[in-house]
């Protein structure tokens, strides 16, 4: 099937919009640290997965790069001190997922002084052992950067069949967002390093790093990187048509080599693994440099802010102290949005904290967001069809959410869809598609887990009736048998004779003999 | 006269054969028990006044019981066990309870005095503990049935809503930008 490696011809996917990017207007500035924050508000989970236990106290003095949790295994993911200072408190502070609502946070006191706790670096990663490497990556505490924010360690590892090629996706597709675009162009060397690491540890022969064809400035640097730091010639720069949302790791695998993702598989299963730049180079400062993923870059930009740019920030950052960075508001702001305008989640305060897919803060006015008009009833034009990447059927999908059959919306691969609003988009009668998907995957997801509980439920039930039903059979048994023994009569008191004469003789008393 | 004949040896030939294969075929009630009680909620609470939802399930199976005894499984219960038995849905009977949402019991660990008796009424062997030491309830197998309530003698057991997943609503979105709006910067900008 692979005649022909990764990238080396393009393909199409499915539907997909050209969509005005607007990224230049974030890209004019060369990268900047905003102040310090006063306090940095650090949520537990930053990742996909279950929490790491928490190794420290309200109180505690910690050092910069210091981990705060542990990762008991893969799917969990340790977070570090972004910089040296006291824990103040660990409290519910508002997130941004689920929306509008509050997390478990590690509340970090600056100390400003910045200090470094030890850095374990790998020597010679060349030839460092991949389990070592993987190990290492798990310590940093990685995270997919691109927003999805998946364990890198779990996508490193794990029971499936050889990967081949490593794809660093630097796609980012949607209009505003620019972060991987910056790092592309001032540490092209690091995306290489870290790529050509995370090709190590995977056992990837080859690493396709897929750009946009409209980032010139990107091809350059990167190509300029290639020459110094991949000497084997391991790495490939792939550009790939802009179409919305050609960076999904679905929709760019596609692009690349021309075979779809199964529906309920992995990328692994066509032997692709696909990582975003930023945990690339993530990877090289956590094995190269022995850094944790303590920061991150985040662009701010939109209508809504006075000098869109794009800021290497600390993880925890409250957003706001990022807005005032890119010197604050502009006009009637109305709305945060974390992410881009497609399928960015809109944000409930200015509090919330950078995580570690943060990848974007997009700040709207009023005049962005307003609907034009009022949500109509859908006249089956099709225009959704023909824009949907996945090749679901979003008028139908939307039918059935709406009648609350959730089952057949299910049945229609509810959960192919991957949220990037094209549908929404294009739709004349303005429904908001996207947030029917998502409250029908809700429900959905909902109804699985009382399933399951259920079904938990009922095995403890029928368990604790199997234990009663045997407890009363052997307390039946023994009932007989005292009952029997005591019918056959003299027997029975001899061994009440014995039982009294164990009792004395247990009891040991210095008389025993006289009393006899 | 053959034609007679014929006629009859078939007539007998295919009784015969639908009365050995309904012997031997015939529905199986337990699998008929089995599909009701996968559609009841399993919290185990009695409040269809059967020790349980098998037991119930079994009632219904013989039809001892009605389908609308089951304040958990609520209206949507009711009518998937219509569907399932091709009977009419009905509303829910009233005197068995009406439907709340999900809760949990939560010890107050000051109060127990350790006495074991809402140990030995959970259905479902969701609450651990020894005698005279601090019981608790494991939350994750909690059905807030209920039943852990009436024996304890320090009414140290409270009934809490269940945390349930955040489920995206059509208008979340709207709902947001209303609150967005206030809070950005103003302070910070200052500052």
């Amino acid at each position: 099937m692979h005649d022909l490696e990764v990238g080396e011809h393009l393909y199409r996917f499915p539907g997909g919009l050209k969509l005005r990017h607007y990224k230049q207007i974030a890209c004019r500035d060369p990268l900047a640290r905003p102040d310090m924050p006063e306090a940095l508000y650090l949520p537990l989970q930053q990742h996909q997965g279950p929490v790491g236990e928490v190794l420290v106290a309200q109180g505690d003095r910690v050092l910069k790069g210091q981990p705060l949790s542990h990762a008991r295994n893969d799917r969990e993911v340790p977070v570090h001190a972004p910089t040296s200072g006291t824990i103040a408190a660990i409290k519910s502070w508002p997130v941004s997922w689920p929306p509008d609502s509050e997390a478990e946070c590690l509340v970090l006191q600056p100390d400003g002084a910045d200090a470094w706790f030890e850095t374990k670096a790998l020597d010679d990663w060349r030839n460092a052992d991949p389990a070592d490497l993987v190990e290492h990556i798990r310590a940093a505490g990685l995270a997919g950067l691109g927003g999805a924010m998946f364990p890198t360690a779990a996508k490193l590892r794990g029971d499936w069949q050889q990967v081949h090629t490593l794809i660093l996706n630097g796609s980012e597709c949607e209009p505003y967002i620019s972060c991987d675009e910056m790092l592309m162009r001032e540490r092209p060397g690091a995306i290489i390093e870290g790529g050509l690491i995370l090709a190590r540890a995977l056992g990837a022969e080859r690493v396709v790093i897929a750009i946009e064809d409209q980032m010139g400035a990107v091809d350059k640097s990167l190509t300029r990187a290639l020459a110094e730091h991949d000497p084997d010639d391991v790495c490939r720069i792939v550009e790939v048509t802009t179409i919305y949302p050609e960076g999904g790791e679905k929709q760019l695998i596609q692009v690349l080599t021309g075979s779809e993702v199964p529906h309920d598989g992995l990328p692994q299963d066509l032997g692709l693994a696909c990582l975003n730049v930023g945990t690339a180079a993530a990877a090289r400062d956590a094995v190269i440099e022995g850094k944790p993923l303590i920061e991150r870059i985040v662009t701010v930009s939109g209508p809504g802010v006075q000098h869109p740019r794009n800021l290497v920030a600390l993880l925890g950052t409250p957003v706001g102290d990022l807005l005032v960075a890119a010197g604050g508001l502009a006009g009637d702001v109305e709305r945060l949005v974390l992410g881009g305008p497609m399928s960015g989640l809109p944000l409930a305060s200015n509090r919330i904290p950078i995580a570690k897919g943060s990848n974007c803060i997009l700040v709207l006015r009023r005049q962005d967001t307003r609907r034009e008009q009022p949500v109509m009833p859908c006249i089956n034009c099709g225009e959704c069809v023909r824009v949907c990447p996945a090749s679901l059927l979003p008028q139908e999908l939307h039918k059935y959410l709406k009648a609350g059959n959730y089952d057949e919306a299910d049945s229609l691969d509810l959960f192919d869809c991957i949220e990037c609003g094209c549908c929404a988009h294009v739709c004349p009668s303005h429904i908001p598609l996207v947030d029917w998907y998502r409250h029908g995957k809700g429900v959905l997801r909902e109804r699985g887990v009382e399933d399951a509980r259920a079904r938990k439920a009922r095995q403890r039930f029928e368990a604790r009736e199997k234990r009663i039903k045997e407890e009363k059979e052997q307390r039946r048994r023994k009932r007989e048998q005292r009952e029997r023994k005591l019918k056959s009569g003299g027997d029975a008191r001899s061994e009440v004779q014995a039982a009294i004469e164990r009792a004395r003789a247990g009891s040991a008393s210095p008389d025993e003999d006289g009393d006899r | 006269m053959l034609a007679v004949g014929v006629m009859l040896a078939l007539l007998l030939g295919i009784g015969l054969v639908l009365l050995l294969s309904a012997r031997k075929w015939k529905p199986d009630e337990n699998s008929v028990v089995e599909q009701i009680n996968e559609l009841l909620p399993q919290t185990q609470c009695g409040q269809c006044d059967y020790p349980g939802c098998r037991p119930y399930a079994e009632a219904i199976a013989s039809g001892e019981a009605d389908i609308n005894q089951c304040p958990p499984g609520g209206e949507a219960g009711v009518k998937a066990l219509a569907d399932l038995l091709g009977r009419e849905p009905k509303p829910l009977n009233a005197s068995h309870g009406e439907t709340k949402p999900p809760v949990v019991a939560v010890i107050d660990e000051d109060r127990c005095i350790g006495c074991k008796l809402c140990i030995q009424a959970c259905p479902v062997d969701a609450i651990v503990g020894a005698p005279k030491m601090m019981h608790t309830v494991i939350a994750d197998e909690c059905t807030g049935c209920e039943l852990c309530l009436p024996p304890c003698p320090v009414d140290c057991i409270d009934l809490v809503p269940r945390r349930r997943p955040f489920i995206w609503s059509v208008d979340t979105v709207e709902v947001e930008s209303r609150e967005a709006r206030e809070p950005v910067v103003a302070e910070r900008e200052h500052a």
